[in-house]
């Protein structure tokens, strides 16, 4: 019973991230394909493993946030999930993070979360 | 003629003692005895990225230790066994480790659920209680053997008469061996009785999303926070026929909330002189409430988002970290004048803070520089820095003595 609710809640979730997804991907897509140098991706990396991490896990695998390991997000085109970055997801924990990080540098992390590149065994 | 006298005097005891020291370690080199020691000036620093914990020396601000292989320890924290020989950590990823202090390592480790957060250690010692993310609920263990005592599922029927687990949050242990806890998704206050064999749960009403809580620390008061409403919500455990009340119920009402970038901590909130000092979640700002009747009585403009607010023991002080981005200062009020009297930079990404029992000193730790630095609480100058990997929580072990902590 609970097993069946939870999976409910999930799909709920998934269909509005991807509806966000769509609504957002035009603004996102005019970011260039890779403005980040070696230093910047450091950065950008112990961002995403250490202050996303305080929600999702060091690991990804979830906290008050869900997880955000390949196989939660790989269904999901990289716009949609940097839709939900940039915007962050109203009515959750979820802040927009557009005010602090510009447009390359939401997709650059939201390629990462897709590839798993970010993530620790 | 007293200083006259004392150098001398000081002089004899430095060689006396440098004398002694050498004797020691002379003897100490062809020694294997074990060195005998305290735990009372010990603490534990949790290193997040590495799954590991220092064990540290409060006294000598000095590593003692560290201990490997604790797994993922974002948003750790520790309870400590009544001898405070005993560390309880809690990892993120369902893992509750015992660690010894004393021979820094791992006595014992249960990997008891999927996703976990936080716990507490009951007022006898005798239980140690898990918060779960994933399933959502509460696991009770023998602090002593590790074996699972009492698993509460926190199962709950939402609006529309489907039911779920909630994960559950702010779990702290209460006078009459209680654990409170709350429900996020379900937006309840849970009380587990766990001074008889039957484990008596009890259920309340509390607002929407509770995110973390605290207890007073006289055990009374237990206050959780909000996420969907300005707002928290308290249950007096003097009375608790009388249910939920919220207060400080509209305290951002009309005001732009701000994005949230790192949850409110409530756990070390500062009660001092008669108010609490209590973080604004969306806002710049500490907000101050009278503890006769909970109503909002100032709020302090502060430079970001508070994270932790903590009292000195001596309620002198209230020390203030803040959220990303704005996270490599500390801010330090004046209890009475409610004035910002200084602003400190320990490092980048400030995560915890510790006071020392009796408040002479606090530990700051700073994630991104990994570093902590020890400050002066007088002076606010630093007095000490230690190297830590990527250091979050710093637990000392005179919470073993404390209430819900």
């Amino acid at each position: 019973m609970n097993r069946v609710w939870l999976a409910g809640q999930r799909r709920n979730r998934v269909i509005s991230m991807l509806c966000a997804g769509l609504f957002f991907a035009p603004a996102v897509l005019l970011g260039s394909e890779d403005g980040n140098a070696p230093p910047q991706q450091a950065r950008l990396a112990n961002l995403v493993i250490q202050d996303c991490g305080s929600c999702h896990g060091l690991t990804l695998r979830g906290g008050l946030g869900p997880p955000l390991r390949p196989e939660n997000l790989g269904h999901l085109p990289v716009e949609a999930i940097a839709a939900i970055v940039s915007e962050g997801v109203p009515g959750s924990a979820m802040p927009p993070w557009k005010p602090l990080l510009s447009p390359e540098e939401i997709r650059w992390i939201s390629e990462q979360l897709k590839s798993g590149a970010l993530v620790s065994p | 003629m007293d200083l006259k006298f004392k150098a001398p005097c000081k002089l004899l005891l430095a060689l006396l003692l440098a004398f002694g020291l050498s004797g020691c370690q002379a003897l100490s080199g062809s020694d294997s005895r074990p060195h005998i020691m305290g735990t009372g000036d010990l603490g534990l620093i949790v290193e997040r990225a590495t799954g590991s914990v220092l064990v540290i020396n409060t006294s000598r601000h000095e590593v003692l230790g560290r201990i490997e292989g604790l797994g993922d320890l974002s948003h750790a924290s520790v309870v400590y066994s009544r001898d405070a020989r005993y560390g309880y950590v809690f990892g993120r990823d369902g893992g509750l480790t015992k660690v010894d202090l004393l021979s820094q390592s791992i006595v014992d480790r249960v990997i008891q659920s999927g996703n976990s957060i936080g716990g507490a250690i009951s007022q006898d010692g005798r239980y140690v209680a898990v918060s779960n993310y994933e399933p959502g609920g509460v696991k009770v263990f023998d602090s002593q053997t590790m074996e699972l005592v009492a698993d509460v599922p926190a199962t709950y029927t939402s609006g529309h008469g489907e039911t779920g687990q909630s994960k559950t949050v702010g779990l702290v242990d209460a006078p009459g061996n209680l654990f409170v806890f709350s429900l996020f998704e379900a937006g309840e206050i849970w009380t587990l009785d766990m001074s008889d064999e039957t484990a008596e749960i009890t259920r309340f009403e509390a607002g929407e999303s509770p995110y973390d809580a605290l207890i007073t620390p006289d055990g009374r008061y237990y206050i959780a926070g909000l996420f969907g409403e300005d707002g928290l919500s308290l249950l007096d455990m003097w009375n608790p026929e009388q249910g939920v009340t919220e207060i400080l119920p509209d305290y951002g009402k009309g005001e732009q909330k701000l994005p949230v970038y790192k949850m409110p901590h409530l756990e070390g909130w500062a009660i001092a002189d008669g108010r609490a000092f209590v973080p604004a979640v969306g806002h710049h700002q500490v907000l101050v409430a009278d503890m006769t009747d909970w109503s909002l009585v100032d709020r302090i403009p502060v430079q970001g988002q508070p994270v932790f607010v903590m009292a000195s023991p001596d309620n002198r002080q209230i020390w203030v970290s803040f959220a990303h981005p704005d996270n490599d200062v500390v801010q330090v009020i004046d209890s009475q004048t409610r004035e910002i009297i200084r602003t400190l930079e320990p490092g980048e990404a400030v995560l915890h803070m510790e006071f020392t029992p009796r408040g002479e000193e606090v530990w700051v730790s700073a994630r991104d520089s990994n570093r902590v630095t020890v400050y002066n609480t007088r002076t606010l100058e630093p007095v000490a820095t230690l190297r830590a990997e990527k250091p979050s929580g710093i637990f000392f072990t005179s919470r073993a003595h404390a209430l819900g902590l």
